[in-house]
């Protein structure tokens, strides 16, 4: 069976367990990378609607929205899976899944352990062509893939 | 999907030996040449594999910038989200 590895992150917050969850899922409009919206207006709002079954999406200033994926399983304040149904071309595509678990981890009373997995990436596989072809579109996957890789070269150099 | 197909999941696991001929990998397989060479066409449409004449013969590998190049980016993507995400529950306002 082909598989990639999942994205694995982890990071600790000074918050309590309940805050860490609440700032991820309700306020994710004041984190989330703006730069990543894959609207034509600037990014206003990111949704994450509080149920198993509810929209993850984006709101531009101009009114407009497009999904990102749909939550999984809602369990606050420990943990949350949400679909990312956003393929290598910066696109909506209802019929990719890829899933994103989101634990949150109580370390002591004011201290949190985030950990998060991006997994079953392979399914974006057979998009992976295509997305290379995209580098002329300005929020294409070829050009953000582009600059990361010079940003990894760099980096790798000093 | 591209590897949805487990005869053409065997097809590209062949690939990770090394770069092979279609006539190679059939070889280790209960399936024709051609049944082969039309699995390897749809990888290589979907950017999982590359091809190049060898001599008179064409070899195919897997192209380390298709799945890789997604994980890369994800990965990248994920470390500047959390970290804006730490900054925000730390150092942002009241949560009602």
């Amino acid at each position: 069976m082909i598989k990639i590895a999942p994205v694995r992150k982890q990071i600790t917050v000074k918050a309590d367990q309940s805050r860490a969850f609440v700032v991820f899922t309700a306020k994710m409009s004041r984190w989330w990378p703006a730069t990543h919206s894959i609207l034509k207006s600037p990014l206003k709002e990111c949704i994450v609607e509080p149920r198993a079954g509810g929209r993850w999406y984006s709101v531009g200033e101009d009114g407009s929205s497009c999904q990102t994926g749909y939550v999984i399983e809602w369990r606050p304040p420990e943990r949350l899976v949400l679909a990312w149904q956003i393929n290598p071309q910066w696109q909506y595509d209802p019929e990719l899944v890829t899933e994103v678990e989101v634990n949150f981890i109580a370390e002591s009373a004011d201290t949190t352990r985030v950990e998060l997995e991006h997994r079953y990436l392979e399914r974006m596989g057979d998009k992976a062509a295509d997305a290379r072809n995209a580098v002329d579109s300005p929020r294409g996957w070829g050009l953000i893939l582009e600059s990361f890789r010079v940003a990894v070269e760099e980096q790798s150099q000093t | 999907m591209a590897l949805a197909d487990p005869t053409r999941r065997r097809v590209f696991e062949e690939l990770r030996r090394g770069p092979r001929s279609v006539g190679k990998i059939a070889a280790r397989m209960p399936v024709s040449r051609p049944a082969v060479s039309q699995h390897l066409a749809v990888l290589k449409k979907a950017g999982l594999v590359g091809d190049r004449a060898l001599g008179t013969r064409r070899v195919y590998y897997i192209d380390p910038k298709g799945l890789a190049a997604i994980r890369i980016w994800l990965d990248q993507f994920w470390d500047e989200a959390l970290s804006a995400f730490q900054s925000e529950v730390e150092e942002g306002g009241v949560v009602e």
